[in-house]
């Protein structure tokens, strides 16, 4: 009898008390007696704090205590969610401090109020009398590479955080080929926030002088580590917890308030406070994706091929390093992967500017890669006259690619047998040609568009995933994992991989402990770069089988069986030469507890270092409706494609790809976080001035698979978190493009960007303009 | 938590015109749709609230003795545009409230608290303009009706005495204003639901018994200027016209005269009047053709 675990749509395990309210987030744990932190942010864009005058706000009923940015320890600190390096070349850039004297975005946190309610804080921050010395500032990162522009960090000249570049053959020889056609473009993606529905935020209380925060985050062991630098105090004095977490897509990869919330707690003597961001805040104060632009040349042979290509690409960083330039880099190393020519030329600049920092959100740099990449391929079949499809078969990653650097190869041409199941699916031949004979104000077209993506960080940083089981009385193994749940649905991933690898009847018999705790959880580096199924996949294997030894030893006990003759299915241990019955694993742990001459508790756990990496594909096929007069797209239909290896819970999979294209949709078509260019100042970091993407602007959305076994994983499986997201944009702006020829550079393609594009290429008339 | 200094709940509209009268500083609320956000915002923090939400006397929606439509000034928008008398005769205002948000927030937003805010893109105000509406205030010296266009004063400012105790009372649609009338409202987002107008137009038409003439059009905008608006020009070149495909154009690009839009980093003054053109030629189309008439 086998069971087969994996590969089963099995509901979540945590799906019922989610819809029932039950599920306790950081909120819910909160200290009745917990003490409100509020932040003053500074209203200028660029500035030094000259004085703060707190008297009014301390004398409001219910203020503890102000502290402000001349209060702070001189200890600067990173924020990157990247696991710790031993090579200090290879660590993040500690450029923040708890509170700025100087002001790098409008937004900065100058001082905070720390009260006892939440409307005596809010009284006290209002209260708090800011002067500052105003210096120039700068919103764009190649104005801000401008020899005379204003810097941001005296350790970066020219405000260049990090230049990369990679050089393939000899691009300048290789232009001057006869016959070769040039496509050249410039295209741009905006400065766009995660907007999980949970906001950031974390409480911190003292306990025998340890410090112990709990908090709404991805990376519970980096946290305790960025903590403990910022603080000045050893690693292992800090103690996080990560409850359950509404969503984090990246911005919670990042340490966030934590550290600023310990030391509160550090200055009321320990008493418990908090930290809860708004949405206003978490908009501005938090993490960004980065806006990138891109400038792209392609030389294509009459016959289509591709003979050489230059990419330079500058990536926004805004005021801090947070992530860096890891994003930037990955985004430029995509390009000659994706569409591999034996000449390439591409830089990448990474540029800090008056803006909020960046960091990791979900695609990490190849959402807009992608954009910018589709988007010129698209062009290149234009101008080639050629069906994009076509093109791309032509010229796409082949079968049997190898990246020496990563170690990745392409095994099964899984970007050719996605292309063929997505146009399949979405009848792409017969509708392209259908949409091409529209006219008129409304006109329909379909597009498509490619990826691929890595996963996990191996070889650029550590790998290695922990986890402990424990055989439970009842026969149930209790699990804990390094690896976080934050809305994702891991925790039945891993129940599923935890119960196929140790022979349980069922997943449900696998009590995951989604909490973690860095005084008792195994290290795990946490949510990202679509890491925690792969990676777990090793670990849970791993320890599935030691813990299986030592059942299986102790069942030889009992059964006076080898071990090698005894194996566990189904929950029970059985022989494996006539497949008898011996005990329940029930009886057995039992018996192993309470046995009066040899009582055990079985347990095992283990680390696995992994050091393989894996390719991720897939594509996005989008049909749109544009409305030229009102400006407007819409999408009508939309399908993703996906090569992830082998599927551990399919519907699951379908609803991360259902959550990474309706990010995708809003990224293409209505996203963007705005800024007054005179003042620097956020013009719409609220849910409603910023426009996420509603259930009425979306269609259906579909996925599909093929799943091609990944060879170098446990479970065959590979990287689904944040591929759905790379390739909705380019599709939609591709099928944008056939359905009115115009074809847009820069997204969000809003109704904004199509009254501008429509305008200049004579489809919509303006004589009204000149007249009114 | 709210920034709330004290909440005098009223028992009655005379109740409410009493507190009016001792907390004239205080603000009123009904749904609180919108000034619970600007307490939490900070604007109105601090502040005396009066609420008039349990007054059920203000809601729902009637004829009255003349055959007017009365819109109890807290009727929520889901139930006008579930409402028969609505739906019989001006569905226009209940497609039009219909697209104000998200279902909750029209489960507890009212009609007077979007008229009373005195911003120009409530998605109610621009078909109130176009039905010519009365707005009934209700103070210490009794009942006061005004035209919905003089209720506006200016952005965020319409004209409810508060030192006479005034709250809004009712909407009122006098049978002339409805009878025999079509019409559409188009909203104008940047995306489909939780959405501010970035422009609103709402038309409506009565044509002549044969069909075959515009007896009376009338067009009003919302953000097409501070406060909403009617356009006189575009209804001049309707009003007697037959429905034609040159004559919607002519009227379409003819709003163009009395609108006035403006730039803002929430759309350009161009896009607007692109726009407003557009959706007035859509808008009256399909009040023609609602109202049975063919354009020829």
């Amino acid at each position: 009898m086998t069971v087969s675990i994996v590969g089963t749509s099995e509901p979540r395990v945590d799906g019922y008390d989610k819809a029932a309210g039950r599920t306790k987030y950081y909120e819910d744990r909160m200290p009745a007696e917990a003490l409100f932190v509020k932040l003053k942010h500074a209203e200028k864009a660029h500035a030094i704090v000259r004085s703060i005058d707190t008297a009014e706000a301390e004398a409001i009923d219910g203020v503890v205590k102000v502290l402000t940015c001349f209060d702070v320890p001189e200890l600067p600190f990173p924020t990157a969610g990247h696991p710790w390096s031993m090579d200090p070349g290879h660590q993040d850039v500690a450029d923040r401090l708890l509170l700025n004297r100087h002001v790098r975005y409008w937004g900065d946190e100058v001082a905070l109020v720390i009260a006892e309610n939440e409307v005596a804080a809010s009284q006290g921050v209002r209260a708090l009398k800011v002067e500052y010395e105003e210096l120039p500032f700068v919103l764009d990162a190649q104005k801000a590479m401008e020899p005379d522009a204003p810097r941001l960090h005296e350790r970066f000249p020219n405000n260049i955080l990090k230049h990369s570049d990679i050089r393939i053959g000899d691009y300048k020889t290789a232009i001057r080929e006869p016959g070769l056609v040039k496509v050249e473009g410039w295209y741009e993606t905006p400065t766009v926030q995660h907007a999980h529905i949970e906001n950031h935020g974390c409480f911190a209380y003292m306990e025998n002088g340890r410090i112990t925060v709990v908090s709404s985050t991805q990376i519970p062991h980096i946290v305790r580590r960025v903590v403990g630098q910022a603080l000045g105090r050893p690693w292992a004095d800090i103690q996080i917890i990560k409850p359950y977490v509404g969503g984090g897509f990246g911005n919670k990869q990042d340490v966030l308030y934590e550290p600023l919330c310990a030391w509160c707690c550090t200055q009321v003597g320990g008493r418990p406070v908090r930290v809860d961001c708004s949405r206003e805040e978490t908009f501005v104060s938090n993490r960004v994706r980065h806006a990138i632009r891109f400038h792209i040349v392609t030389w294509l042979r009459p016959d289509a091929t591709i003979a050489a290509r230059k990419v330079e690409l500058w990536s926004n960083q805004g005021a801090y390093a947070s992530h860096g330039h890891s994003i930037a880099a990955k985004a430029l190393g995509s390009f000659p992967q994706h569409y591999p020519c034996q000449h390439f030329e591409g830089d990448a600049w990474t540029v800090f500017t008056n803006r909020p920092a960046a960091g990791a959100m979900r695609g990490y740099g190849m959402p807009q890669a992608s954009f910018a990449d589709e988007s010129n391929i698209d062009d290149c079949a234009r101008v080639m006259g050629m069906e994009p499809m076509e093109f791309r078969r032509l010229n796409i990653m082949p079968q049997g690619f190898h990246d020496s650097f990563s170690g990745n190869t392409n095994y099964y041409d899984s970007f050719r047998q996605c292309m063929d199941r997505g146009a399949a699916l979405i009848d792409y031949a017969r509708k392209r040609e259908e949409y091409s004979h529209d006219s008129g104000p409304i006109r329909r077209g379909i597009g498509l568009a490619t990826f691929w993506y890595n996963t996990a960080v191996y070889p650029i940083s550590l790998e290695t995933s922990s986890n402990r089981m424990l055989l439970n009385l009842d026969g149930t193994v209790t699990l804990q994992c390094g690896e976080t749940e934050i809305g994702q649905g891991a925790d039945t991933a891993y129940a599923q991989m935890t119960a196929e690898a140790l022979g349980l009847a069922s997943y449900r018999d696998v009590r995951v402990v989604s909490c973690q705790d860095t005084d008792i959880t195994p290290t795990g580096l946490g949510a990202y770069a679509s890491r925690q199924t792969y990676v777990a996949g090793f670990s849970i294997r791993q320890t599935a089988g030691l813990l299986k030894e030592k059942i299986l030893k102790y069942a030889q006990e009992l059964t006076r069986q080898s071990p090698d003759c005894m194996d566990i299915v189904a929950g029970n241990i059985v022989r494996r030469g006539d497949g008898a019955l011996l005990m329940s694993l029930k009886e057995l742990a039992m018996t192993a507890q309470y046995n009066p001459v040899h009582s055990e508790h079985l347990t095992a756990e283990s680390t696995y270092t992994i050091r393989n990496n894996a390719y991720s594909f897939g594509c996005s096929f989008a049909e749109v409706e544009v409305d030229i007069p009102m400006c407007k797209a819409q999408v009508k239909r939309i399908i993703n494609v996906h090569d992830c290896g082998r599927l551990i819970n399919p519907a699951l999979a379908e609803a991360q790809v259902h959550g990474g294209q309706s990010m995708g949709i809003g990224f293409g078509l209505s996203e963007q976080l705005l800024f007054d260019e005179k003042t620097g100042k956020p013009l719409n970091n609220n849910l409603l001035d910023y426009k996420l993407s509603t259930f009425l602007d979306h269609p259906r959305l579909e996925a599909d698979f093929i799943q091609n076994p990944e060879p170098s994983s446990p479970y065959g499986t590979k990287a689904l978190g944040e591929p759905p997201t790379c390739s909705p944009a380019p599709a939609i702006r591709n099928a944008i493009l056939q359905a009115t020829g115009v074809a847009v550079n820069h997204i969000p393609i809003n109704p904004h960007t199509l009254f501008a594009a429509f305008t200049e290429a004579g489809l919509i008339r303006d004589p009204w303009r000149e007249e009114v | 938590m709210y920034d709330m200094k004290a909440l005098y709940e009223a028992q009655s509209v005379r109740d409410a015109i009493r507190l009016r009268l001792e907390h004239p500083e205080a603000q009123i609320i009904a749904g609180g749709s919108d000034v619970l956000v600007q307490m939490r915002e900070g604007r109105r923090a601090g502040k005396e609230l009066i609420s008039i939400y349990m007054l059920d006397e203000l809601r729902g929606v009637s004829l009255d003795e003349e055959d007017s439509i009365r819109i109890g000034s807290l009727t929520s928008f889901s139930h006008i545009t579930r409402d028969p008398i609505i739906q019989q005769y001006i569905n226009v205002l209940g497609e039009a409230v219909d697209q104000v948000g998200s279902p909750q927030i029209r489960n507890i937003g009212t009609i007077g608290g979007n008229t009373c805010n005195g911003v120009t893109s409530a998605d109610s105000a621009s078909t109130l303009f176009a039905l010519d509406a009365i707005v009934e205030l209700t103070g210490q010296n009794g009942v006061r009706r005004l035209p919905i266009r003089d209720f506006y004063i200016k952005a965020g400012q319409v004209d409810i005495r508060a030192g006479e105790g005034e709250i809004q009372t009712a909407i009122l649609i006098p049978k002339e204003s409805y009878e025999n009338c079509f019409g559409k409202y188009i909203k104008y987002g940047m995306r489909n639901a939780m959405e501010i107008a970035s422009l609103g137009c709402s038309v409506n038409v009565r044509l002549s018994p044969d069909r075959k003439y515009i007896r009376r059009c009338r067009i009003a905008y919302g953000v097409a200027g501070p406060v909403p608006m009617r356009v006189p020009t575009a209804e001049a070149a309707a009003n007697g016209a037959r429905p034609t495909r040159g004559m919607i154009d002519e009227f379409a690009e003819a709003v163009l005269l009395d609108i006035k839009p403006r730039d803002s980093w929430r759309a350009s003054k161009a896009f607007r009047q692109h726009i407003a053109v557009e959706m007035a030629r859509r808008a009256l189309t399909e009040a023609i053709e609602r109202a049975g008439g063919v354009i020829e």
